[in-house]
């Protein structure tokens, strides 16, 4: 659990650290994961070492949310103010995007005939 | 009567108070998502936040106090975040296997999501500052904070409005693909994590494990596009 841990925080320092001396506009924990991801595939076996906490922290993501989710409280008066439009381009956007992204996944496999399910 | 009220006073300004809140809504809303079979609306951020909110709302409790404690959840995003290398890894194989559906997915996703926000928000007649602050809302919390202080947005706001986004996704996602009849478990993981960032993901995982890896993917990936995307977007379109 532990040495799990200091992996985890310790590939996102690293990609933190990368990210902003190098001014680079990739996001430190994404940096963090590309590391992780290098380093599982040089040693596979860390993948097994890891498992039991990662499943843990990936199950329960939802929690991660929770507190900046609450925020809705600091922001009510722009919320009540315009929440219509607010909800409907929220709403309508998602759906687009995730009819978009379906769509071309879907298509573009059957174009190069990669891996049907 | 004054004790109870200064014990009162003490606990609501305590990190732990709200650290401990924080954790058992979640553990109410979970567990009753399950006991339910995890129903589409049974969102357990969106029924975390209405056990929380009308507690600090009674209590008189500021978002600042509140985020004292929470913040140590809050915090878990980032390794949240590098531990999907582990589905990606699990899932290797058939991710090198539909590399091209990938990539062209995702960058039709990204400049949808952030695309269609803007567009959408400026034919309904949204401020400015509204406008910049939706932009990044499909992309994890972490990234679009930083995507809307540079752009020039709310990122307090832009924090809500991702939140409100990944519960739409979340929701709406398992009606939506079972009304297109879509049942390729990747296609559906991608476009959740795509639009829907991790509470997508959340739900890509609750549904199926090789939807969830898919949705990590596209999380994951589209972080990192849409911090290249969107100020492009809004140059030309702002």
């Amino acid at each position: 659990m532990l040495p799990s841990l200091g992996t985890l925080l310790g590939c996102q320092l690293i990609g933190e650290v990368a990210a902003r001396s190098l001014g680079l506009p990739i996001p430190g924990p994404v940096l963090g994961l590309a590391l992780l991801l290098t380093l599982i595939a040089l040693r596979p076996t860390l993948a097994d070492r890891l498992r039991p906490t990662t499943s843990v922290v990936l199950a329960h993501l939802s929690l991660l949310f929770v507190p900046a989710g609450v925020g809705v409280i600091g922001n009510l008066d722009v919320l009540s103010r315009d929440w219509a439009p607010l909800l409907a381009v929220l709403v309508l956007s998602t759906w687009l995007a995730m009819m978009a992204t379906v769509g071309t996944f879907l298509l573009v496999r059957r174009w190069t005939g990669a891996d049907p399910a | 009567m004054t004790e109870v009220a200064e014990l009162w006073s003490y606990l609501s300004a305590s990190p732990l108070t709200w650290l401990t809140a924080t954790l058992l809504a979640y553990l109410l809303a979970d567990g009753g998502a399950r006991k339910l079979g995890n129903p589409p609306w049974a969102n357990p951020v969106l029924f975390s936040v209405l056990l929380i909110a009308p507690v600090l709302w009674v209590s008189n409790t500021d978002y600042a106090t509140y985020f004292e404690g929470a913040q140590f959840i809050h915090f878990l995003l980032g390794p949240a975040t590098v531990a999907l290398a582990l589905p990606l890894w699990d899932n290797r194989d058939t991710i090198r296997r539909s590399l091209a559906p990938i990539a062209l997915a995702l960058f039709a996703g990204s400049v949808v999501a952030a695309g269609s926000a803007i567009l959408l928000a400026q034919a309904f007649g949204l401020p400015e500052d509204i406008l910049l602050s939706l932009a990044p809302k499909s992309t994890t919390a972490p990234v679009a904070l930083g995507i809307s202080e540079a752009i020039g947005g709310i990122p307090t706001l832009t924090a809500v409005l991702v939140i409100l986004t990944g519960i739409i996704g979340a929701m709406t996602v398992t009606p939506m693909m079972n009304l297109m009849r879509i049942s390729d478990w990747r296609a559906r993981g991608f476009s959740v994590g795509v639009a829907a960032h991790g509470i997508g993901t959340a739900r890509a995982f609750q549904v199926n494990p090789v939807a969830g890896a898919y949705a990590g993917i596209a999380m994951a990936l589209n972080a990192l596009l849409t911090s290249l995307i969107v100020p492009i977007l809004v140059r030309w379109w702002v």
